[in-house]
């Protein structure tokens, strides 16, 4: 995420470790792999979104080393699946592997069950002052947003094996986009942690996670979300797979910067002042995290405007999706701007950012819920 | 704050606390628009507001908000905001971007949050050369001035940052102009300049008058076209309140066909439409197919695939009286959907509308999540693969369908939802029929079991019977006669039992089972309520049966010997009879043949503003990310002649990397300078 580099040389090359290398030499053999077995199956768009991958995942992975092990974790769990699968969706019974550790469902279930343990290490962490459940609490959150990454990949792969013209990038429906909120959100805490070496803010972070997950298991268990459903026309779009990614990132880092502000605010009240960052260091985070978030966000809408343009042949039709989006992207420029006039700074924008949440929140799941509109996917 | 002379005005409105307030107005106001839902049918609004309300709202513009005056005044209030902020920045900003602030006084730099001092004893020359390498090699464009008592570096990076500003900033603005271009506005301004009115919907084109309707010459627009297959349009209908428009387009559009393919479990994967454009200039045609998401720009108008309709397809219909007791011919007949035809008969008078058809009716038979199932099973099924769901779904289609209204003298109408093929319920086959009293509820459907030619034959034989008073007394004998032996059997309990059958064939009549079991309530004691039900039961399949009979039997068709599926189909045929007392409606359409044709919906727009807006997004992007990434730092070192140095780092941002930033620097220079390091030598996790 981090683009400012202050460091001169953050990705200079002299500052490469030979391990940087072998991360780039290993993402440049999968992708050319990857052209070379699927490449007469992919047109332009699919092969310059898999190169673009190239750049974007060396840059976070040289900058952010933990990254590049993340980044061959979720490589090896996949191929595993992939293998064990051998083009055979009924295996996912049989192979114990499969049903039991990386199959789609069952990784994303394990990812829903580690994030919770993280948010029970955090927690334990905090109150009890244990250096180790931080540790452990950071360690489940690694494994649980690798095996969601894993699931989602395997889920893309099982959709193709459902028969031809069946496949599409898993996040296109609700229960999809709510399992990427998860990893989004997960991972850019976990990027904070290390810029500001700092495990305190976990506790409060892994919170809104946690509910994303209940939310995921409700969905699932009672509407059988879960079940791969091929796309309705309006969804085969180049623009959705670009769009949908960073409007996550902006509803991941939105909703990571309202936590920051609760414990803002009860830090500034003297409330577990003592363990937690500075109020300084959790305003910084709070503001790292909106620009962030309305970086993207502001990317997305734009997208989502080009699809729409495609799709419904207006790039913007005030559908109440969209404009939904609108006002959380005005809500964060508001915040923005509050933040650069004089003598507004701290509480009122901490209680800004929490209330933000509570709309976006609403952009995300309650404009599905309670307002009709062209956004096909995820009626409840 | 007073406002009194226009400069005042100027710096309220061109502030950072407007803008704010702007920002959050502008939010709320959105909101509006999507609760209450836009661009509906008025009389949709009338329903749900009602008539006091109803007046109110539309003058608020409450129905097409974001087109409403008071909500273009906040934009444009937020275009002037933000030019008047601009037009403020610039010259400042500017003067920021390029000066190194050289001459700085050493007093103003003491004042930095961040700076600190240290002495070097390197010569002033080489100390000013060595801290000058020191700031180029770290990315820093410097200056230096000379100065009485020694040298000032003045070093700065990152002043593209601002640049952002103005980027972000126009392109707010270019963004809410184009978006008034191709908003109702232009066509809003063009119908008050040349006259036009909107004008009634769903009325013939020939009749639309020239006052409500626009030239290809019109430049933003944004309607629908509506072609059946095997014709052409060359007209769009815009929508403007509760009226429409007729735009006539620079081109014909013809639709060949219209495709909609399907995944195997039903859900739609592709709709297409196959088109004929001819040019009215030049007169080139040509052929383009265009679906979702693949739209076709010409002559500056662009064709979306919005959505398809039936397009007069033709059905042949056969109309079966459900009055009992009426015999002779059942018409046939042939309309197309979107028709409205008069139904005349001596027990009814009705207007039909044909409303819709269907050619696919994809449903899920598969048994639901929750058939007993353990709570680890339905785990289970949460475990393996996304599509495990898919084995227990079983789809099936269920083929043609078709929607009618019957219209009454009174205006009243009520909605039947008709398949063509019988769909297998538990073991046997029924046609369904579906009525529904308005739009609001679902359809309540009527099984008619089909009967050994495949048929409703039989089922309507056996109701024009069973529920015509005059001939119960001659079933009921037969049903006695072959109970009890026609003779040999005592008279008197032949009559006897004769009459309860008759009775119960006259309470049957009535509301069904409905009125036995209010029969079988108010007349008999509670324990016998069980054997009574049985009896009357079994009274009523013989009756059927017999009614069955006699129809054959009136047809010249030999009797039937009455074995289990006949017992099957007697006892659903009983079901249906009672529920047909609901039916309300003395007639039933089954479908016989039909002659499928659909229609595509496109939507045709010419966006002026489109481009502009394009652009401005583009700036947009760049803008805010030079904004929020492109830190600008400035850094000072005042070397003294006499070697106290001053290190002193500023910036446009509060963020805390200024702190590490600093120190690093501080750093830097000091080894620079051949003094040993204090500050240590931080690494790139340092946190708080
Ligand atoms: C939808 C409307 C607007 C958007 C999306 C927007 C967006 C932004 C963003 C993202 C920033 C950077 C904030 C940061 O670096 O932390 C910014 C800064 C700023 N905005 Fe806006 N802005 C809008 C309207 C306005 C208006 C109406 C004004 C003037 C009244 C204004 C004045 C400023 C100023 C003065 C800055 C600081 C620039 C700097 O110091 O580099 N903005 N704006």
């Amino acid at each position: 995420m981090e683009l400012a580099h202050d460091r001169p040389g953050t990705t200079r090359l002299d500052r490469r470790d030979p391990f940087d290398w072998l991360y780039l030499l290993a993402l440049v053999v999968g992708a050319g792999a990857a052209l070379y077995r699927y490449g007469d199956a992919m047109d332009a768009y699919d092969t310059a979104i898999l190169l673009l991958h190239l750049p974007i995942l060396t840059a976070i992975g040289w900058h952010w080393k933990a990254f590049r092990t993340w980044t061959a974790a979720v490589a090896l769990l996949s191929l595993a699946s992939l293998a064990l699968y051998q083009g055979d969706l009924a295996r996912a019974e049989e192979a114990f592997a499969l049903k039991y550790l990386i199959s789609s469902q069952t990784a994303i279930m394990w990812m829903s069950a580690l994030l919770f343990m993280a948010t029970g290490a955090y927690w334990l962490g905090l109150l009890a002052r244990s250096d180790f459940a931080e540790r452990s609490g950071s360690t489940l959150t690694w494994i649980a947003t690798a095996m969601g990454t894993t699931g989602l990949l395997v889920r893309w792969y099982e959709s193709h094996q459902m028969g031809p013209g069946m496949g599409y990038i898993p996040i296109s429906n609700l229960y999809e986009v709510f399992v990427l909120f998860c990893l989004i959100t997960g991972l850019l805490y976990l990027y904070y942690e290390h810029r500001y070496a700092t495990r305190r803010m976990g506790a409060f972070v892994m919170v809104v996670v946690s509910a994303a997950v209940a939310f995921l298991l409700w969905y699932s268990f009672t509407r059988d979300a879960h079940e791969i459903q091929p796309l309705i026309p309006a969804l085969q779009s180049y623009w959705m797979k670009v769009h949908v990614p960073s409007n996550f990132i902006g509803y991941g880092a939105f909703a990571l910067a309202a936590m920051i502000g609760v414990a803002y605010l009860l830090v500034e009240r003297g409330i577990l002042a003592s363990r937690m960052p500075a109020p300084r260091v959790l305003e910084d985070v709070m503001y790292r995290a909106i620009a962030v978030g309305f970086a993207f966000f502001t990317i997305a809408t734009i997208l989502g405007a080009l699809w729409a343009a495609e799709a419904w042949g207006t790039y913007w039709q005030w559908d109440p999706k969209e404009t939904w989006a609108l006002i959380v992207w005005l809500n964060y420029a508001a915040w923005l701007h509050m933040r650069l006039t004089k003598g507004l700074r701290g509480a009122l924008l901490a209680w800004w950012a929490v209330i933000g949440l509570a709309v976006t929140t609403f952009a995300f799941i309650g404009v599905n819920m309670f307002l009709s509109g062209l956004h096909s996917y995820g009626a409840l | 704050m007073q406002r009194s002379t226009p400069r005042d005005l100027f710096e309220l409105l061109s502030s950072m606390r407007f803008a704010i307030s702007l920002l959050t107005v502008l939010a709320i106001a959105s909101v509006i628009g999507t609760v209450v839902e836009q661009n509906q049918a008025f009389n949709a609004y009338l329903n749900q507001f009602g008539p006091f309300w109803f007046p109110v709202f539309e003058a608020l513009g409450l129905y097409s908000v974001y087109n409403a005056g008071w909500f273009l005044v906040i934009l444009a209030f937020l275009v002037l905001s933000t030019t008047l902020c601009i037009v403020r920045q610039t010259a400042p900003m500017l003067r920021e971007m390029r000066s190194f602030r050289e001459h700085a006084r050493e007093l103003s730099l003491r004042q930095f949050a961040h700076q600190s001092r240290f002495t070097h004893r390197l010569a002033p020359a080489q100390a000013s050369e060595q801290a000058l390498d020191y700031v180029t090699a770290a990315g820093f464009r410097a200056r230096t001035s000379t100065r009485s008592d020694g040298v000032l570096i003045a070093a700065k990076q990152g002043s593209a940052g601002r640049s952002g500003y103005f980027l972000a900033h126009a392109a707010i603005v270019l963004i809410c102009i184009g978006g008034l271009l191709d908003g109702d506005l232009p066509l809003r301004i063009r119908m008050a300049l040349d006259g036009k009115a909107t004008t009634a919907a769903n009325q013939l084109i020939s009749d639309i008058p020239e006052s409500a309707r626009f030239g290809a010459d019109n430049w933003s627009f944004r309607g629908n076209v509506f072609v059946p297959e095997g014709r052409s349009n060359r007209y769009a209908v815009l929508g403007l309140g509760d009226g429409i428009l007729l735009q006539e387009l620079p081109f014909t559009v013809s639709l060949k066909r219209f495709h909609i393919e399907h995944y195997d479990n039903g859900m739609p994967s592709r709709f297409a439409s196959d088109l004929v454009i001819d040019d009215h200039e030049t007169g080139e045609s040509f052929a383009h197919t265009i679906e979702v998401n693949r739209p076709l720009a010409y002559r500056g108008v662009t064709m979306y695939q919005s959505g398809f309709e039936d397009g007069g397809s033709l059905l042949r219909l056969r109309v079966r009286t459900l009055v009992a007791g009426t015999t002779g011919a059942e018409p046939t007949l042939e309309a197309a959907v979107g028709d409205s035809v008069a139904l005349a008969h001596a027990h009814y008078r009705y207007a039909l509308e044909l409303t819709d058809f269907q050619a696919f009716n994809v449903e899920d038979f598969g048994h639901p999540d929750d058939e007993v199932a353990t709570t680890r099973e339905r785990f289970e099924r949460h475990l393996g693969s996304g599509a495990s769901g898919a084995a227990r779904r079983d789809f099936r289609n269920l083929g043609p369908s078709f929607i009618y209204k019957l219209r009454d003298e009174a205006g009243q109408a009520r909605e039947f939802h008709n398949y063509m093929q019988p769909v297998e319920r538990d073991g046997a086959w029924f046609m369904l029929s579906g009525v529904r009293d308005s739009q609001a509820e679902p359809f309540r459907y009527l099984r008619l079991p089909v009967d050994e030619q495949g048929g409703l034959d039989t089922w309507f034989a056996i109701h024009r019977l069973l529920f015509d008073p005059e001939r119960h007394a001659e079933l009921a004998r037969r049903l006695a006669a072959r109970n009890l032996g026609a003779d040999g059997a005592d008279p008197q309990i032949l009559q006897r039992f004769a009459e309860t059958a008759r009775q119960t064939a006259a309470l049957f009549a009535d509301k069904g089972f409905e009125s036995i079991g209010r029969f079988i309530e108010t007349t008999i004691p509670e324990q016998e309520r069980e054997r009574a039900t049985d009896l009357f039961l079994n009274l009523l399949q013989g009756l059927a049966w017999e009614a069955w009979m006699l129809a054959r039997d009136e047809a010249g068709e030999p009797e039937l010997a009455f074995d289990a599926p006949r017992a099957m189909f007697v006892h659903n045929t009983l079901s249906a009879l009672s529920d047909s007392r609901f039916y309300e409606a003395p007639l039933l359409l089954q479908l016989t043949a039909y002659e499928h044709r659909q229609a595509t919906v496109l939507q045709v727009t010419r966006s002026p503003g489109k481009p502009i807006v394009y652009f401005g997004s583009l700036l947009l992007v760049l803008g805010v990310f030079a904004m929020l990434y492109i830190r600008e730092r400035r850094l000072f070192v005042l070397l003294k002649n006499d070697g106290e140095t001053l290190v002193a780092l500023s910036s446009n941002r509060r963020t805390l990397d200024i702190d590490e930033t600093f120190e690093r620097h501080a750093a830097g220079l000091r080894s620079a300078l051949g003094q040993p390091t204090q500050a240590s030598e931080h690494d790139s996790q340092r946190g708080t």
